[in-house]
């Protein structure tokens, strides 16, 4: 296995141990931080295929691509906190309930 | 510099992306104005769309290479029929409701949170409905994603907000997948442009892999069944043009990029049993959707598992393209659908949004005899209930008369014995409602009148949805523009 | 003994614990299809083809007429400038949902600043300032550039608004504009560009470079005032007396107000 293979393989292994996470816990924050463990994976996975070129040069492209994603990923991240905290004012709870809509 | 050297028609796509965003960052800058900027896009943008449309009726598909740059460098633009046809469904719907929104929000503290937000939903839905790029496709749907879940969260009830949370985990992780799926992709191909991915190979299992994650993702966004759960509390819970723009377009949008893909890239690839797949789940969310309409208690939410339902019929094109002589009507049939539902689902939770505003609520059980209060919003409710259920003259009969055909002649026939059930039980979900609205009781004293902008709008949205009906050969001839299929 | 504990077995795996939504058998089975997801990745990885060096060749060979000499800065702000557009304009649209969100003033420092903490950010502000800027300009060469350069001007802000109770009016009336300033003027030279050049956001060759500096600065700006305020939560204004109790929500939907 070469080493940037081994990057990939972790990247992988992080986004699903994120989704189980995500699927697992009912606290908000803590949903919240395993999508944040997710998308790490898939950005890990992005720049080890850019190590994958023939050449001596990386790809400048997955780089790309991972900083947009950095950048939505924080955004998202932000927006999810801010509706964490606003639940928590004004439900009392940070954990989701599992009813179904009345 | 004449008016026709800015909108050339090479220009025209950049201009549907970039007047919307330069709208949505004005009235950041400025919210005092935010409402006229709000109005000249939403005049605007239809206009341009109809020059797009024209410029593609006469001379073809239209693609731009953002920066100059050929692909795979760089990113292209691709305007055919099918991206025009849901540029002016996203302009039709957004242009009307953007009207009624103005009396919905006027004297509330948060319009001046909605309009850049609103803006910033049409930029991304354009955005995406434009774009050649699977990368810039995820951009889009988080720009997309994003918007919906700040529009919904902004009604600020407990509910709401819960709703609007659940739908961005939802809609987080499917973007997560589809990244992944983009990653796998461009490392197979090398590149991330749709026109040149679409020489892809025989099915290697990155391939398969690919399209795994892509649809899982695109699955979740779109809300079919198993994955519907987020749906009806988001949309029952929104502002009522949110709801309207989200029912009609937002959960389109990732269909609508399932499709490209599935067209474009991975039918040859994929084994039949995927689409015979996808197809059965569309039968589950049109079974499971109906009957939780049939016993939801609020009008909004009866309205929001419809959506589930009729979401289910759009996934039925896929084993009906799969047919060999009828694939083609397969397709006209899913878009038409596409396109009558919008118009029809918008005017309802139009309609919907006015019955809230003028009773304070809608329960249905307690909204007896309305239609002497509101005439214009219930003839509107009835207008699209035709389309819904499928009756003609309207463009919802269209649509299930052409899947019907495909399924009938196609010799699959339990897809058209499924829809005439779902046809069914659409009728008595509407009559359910309707059936309270026109009784003979005692008038229900509203405690405020409706707008005439809120009721009208909802009219003419409806009347769009029977306008459809009508005009099925000139909207089938625009779908074919650039051959999509 | 074994008959007791078959008895209670369904009751094990069906009982939920407070930690998570699922019982014990759907963490099971999630943990399965994790791991069977996890395979099935790894096992397309495993037969992924040779990478193609299509890509990098292409920018290699553009990089002269570029405007720009890294690579990435290149990719970033010419060949998929679009993309970079619209990311901007998710941060946009990402403040102004929060903004929506969190309707009572944010709450800054509640505590006067202690003099070390004057201090340290007399002494530390200047150099923050110095290395964005600094960042902001090497992008053109090395690694850097303009999300990089405003990530550390947004950590100096974060620390400014750790220990600072409010801003000077005047910085609160001219966020709107930071914030905007980003999205309006990459939308602004794209648009020009297609009226010089006939193309959506192709720069002319000569002022390529000096575009993507021009537009690489008012995003700095703008991503550095925008992370700071995501990291506040809010609009920062005065903190009224009455902060717990919520006054401002709205409700569209009176039947919810009543319950």
């Amino acid at each position: 296995m070469t080493v940037p293979n081994m990057y990939a393989l972790v990247g992988v292994g992080l986004l699903c141990m994120g989704l189980y996470g995500l699927v697992m816990h009912s606290h908000l924050v803590r949903k919240i931080l395993a999508l944040n463990v997710s998308g790490s994976g898939v950005f890990l996975f992005l720049v080890a295929l850019a190590d994958q070129t023939p050449g001596p040069t990386p790809d400048p492209v997955p780089h790309a691509m991972v900083l947009t994603g950095i950048v939505v990923a924080v955004s998202a991240t932000a927006l999810a906190l801010a509706l964490a905290c606003r639940i928590q004012q004004v439900n009392g709870t940070l954990r989701l309930s599992d009813n179904e809509p009345e | 510099m004449s008016l026709n050297e800015v909108l050339q028609p090479m220009s025209l796509p950049a201009w549907l992306v970039a007047l919307p965003l330069l709208a949505a960052g004005l009235s950041v800058v400025m919210p005092r104005c935010s409402v006229w900027t709000a109005f000249f896009s939403a005049i605007t943008t239809p206009f341009l769309v109809v020059c797009l449309g024209r410029e593609i009726f006469f001379h073809g598909s239209i693609e731009i290479h953002v920066g100059g740059w050929q692909t795979p460098l760089g990113i292209s633009l691709y305007a055919d029929g099918l991206s025009t046809a849901m540029l002016g469904v996203t302009a039709l719907v957004f242009g009307i409701v953007t009207f009624y929104a103005r009396p919905y929000f006027s004297g509330h503290a948060v319009a001046r949170h909605f309009w850049p937000l609103w803006l910033f939903l049409w930029s991304a839905l354009n955005a995406l409905f434009l774009s050649a790029d699977i990368f810039n496709l995820y951009v889009t749907l988080e720009l997309l994603g994003l918007s919906a879940v700040a529009l919904v969260a902004l009604s600020q009830t407990g509910d709401a907000l819960t709703a609007a949370m659940r739908y961005l985990l939802v809609s987080l992780t499917g973007s997560l997948m589809y990244l992944m799926g983009v990653a796998f992709l461009y490392a197979a191909n090398g590149t991330l442009s749709l026109k040149m991915l679409a020489i892809v190979g025989p099915a290697s299992p990155s391939v398969v892999t690919a399209f795994a994650l892509m649809a899982a993702g695109l699955i979740m966004k779109s809300a079919l069944f198993p994955m519907h759960f987020w749906l009806p509390p988001a949309h029952a819970n929104a502002p009522a043009p949110v709801s309207a723009v989200l029912s009609a377009l937002v959960v389109k949008a990732s269909f609508y990029i399932l499709v490209r893909l599935w067209v474009m890239l991975f039918e040859p690839s994929i084994p039949a049993i995927v689409a015979q797949l996808l197809g059965i789940l569309g039968m589950a969310a049109i079974i499971w959707g109906s009957v939780q309409a049939l016993l939801a208690e609020r009008l909004k939410l009866l309205v929001a598992y419809s959506t589930v339902a009729q979401i289910g019929y759009l996934f039925l094109v896929f084993p009906l393209s799969l047919l060999p002589q009828v694939g083609k009507t397969a397709w006209q049939g899913g878009l038409y659908f596409l396109f009558s539902h919008a118009c029809a689902k918008s005017a309802v939770f139009l309609a919907a949004g006015t019955v809230i505003h003028t009773f304070g609520h809608d329960r249905i059980n307690e909204l007896h005899g309305i239609v002497r209060r509101l005439p214009v919003s219930m003839f509107a409710f009835g207008l699209a209930g035709v389309s819904l259920i499928g009756l003609p003259p309207s463009g919802g009969f269209i649509a299930k008369w052409l899947y019907l055909n495909a399924s009938l002649s196609g010799g699959q026939w339990w897809w058209g014995v499924l829809i005439i059930l779902g046809g069914l039980m659409s009728t008595a979900y509407i009559f359910r409602f309707f059936s309270r609205a026109f009784s003979h009781s005692e008038e229900i004293v509203g405690e405020r009148p409706a707008p005439r902008g809120m009721e009208w709008t909802a009219f003419t949205l409806a009347l769009c949805s029977l306008i459809l009906g009508l005009i099925p050969g000139s909207v089938i001839k625009m779908l074919e523009i650039g051959n999509p299929f | 003994m074994t008959t007791e504990f078959s008895k209670k077995l369904p009751e094990i795996m069906t009982r939920r614990s407070a930690e998570s939504l699922l019982s014990r058998s759907g963490q099971a089975m999630t943990i399965i299809g994790v791991s069977l997801l996890a395979l099935i990745l790894g096992y397309s990885l495993w037969t992924l083809p040779p990478f193609s060096d299509r890509m990098v060749t292409l920018v290699s060979d553009n990089m002269a007429i570029s405007g720009v000499e890294n690579p990435v800065t290149a990719v970033l702000l010419n060949f998929r400038g679009y993309d970079t557009l619209l990311e901007i304009g998710v941060l946009l649209l990402a403040v102004v949902a929060v903004f929506s969100i969190a309707p009572s003033p944010a709450l800054l420092a509640t505590s006067p600043p202690s003099p070390m903490a004057t201090l340290l950010l007399r002494l530390l502000l200047p150099f923050v300032v110095l290395v964005g800027g600094y960042i902001l300009w090497v992008g053109s060469y090395a690694p850097g550039g303009a999300f990089q350069a405003g990530a550390v001007l947004a950590a100096g802000g974060i620390l400014f608004t750790t220990v600072t109770a409010r801003w000077h009016p005047l910085a609160n009336k001219a966020i709107p504009f930071a914030m905007g300033a980003g999205l309006l003027i990459f939308v602004l030279v794209a648009l020009a560009t297609m009226m010089v050049t006939g193309n959506f956001l192709q720069y002319p060759e000569t002022r390529a470079g000096m575009l993507i500096l021009l537009i690489e600065a008012a995003a700095t700006m703008s991503i550095a005032v925008i992370l700071t305020l995501l990291f506040v939560g809010g609009e920062p204004g005065e903190i009224s007396p009455a902060q717990g109790e919520n006054k401002h929500t709205v409700s569209f939907n009176k039947e919810n107000r009543s319950e």
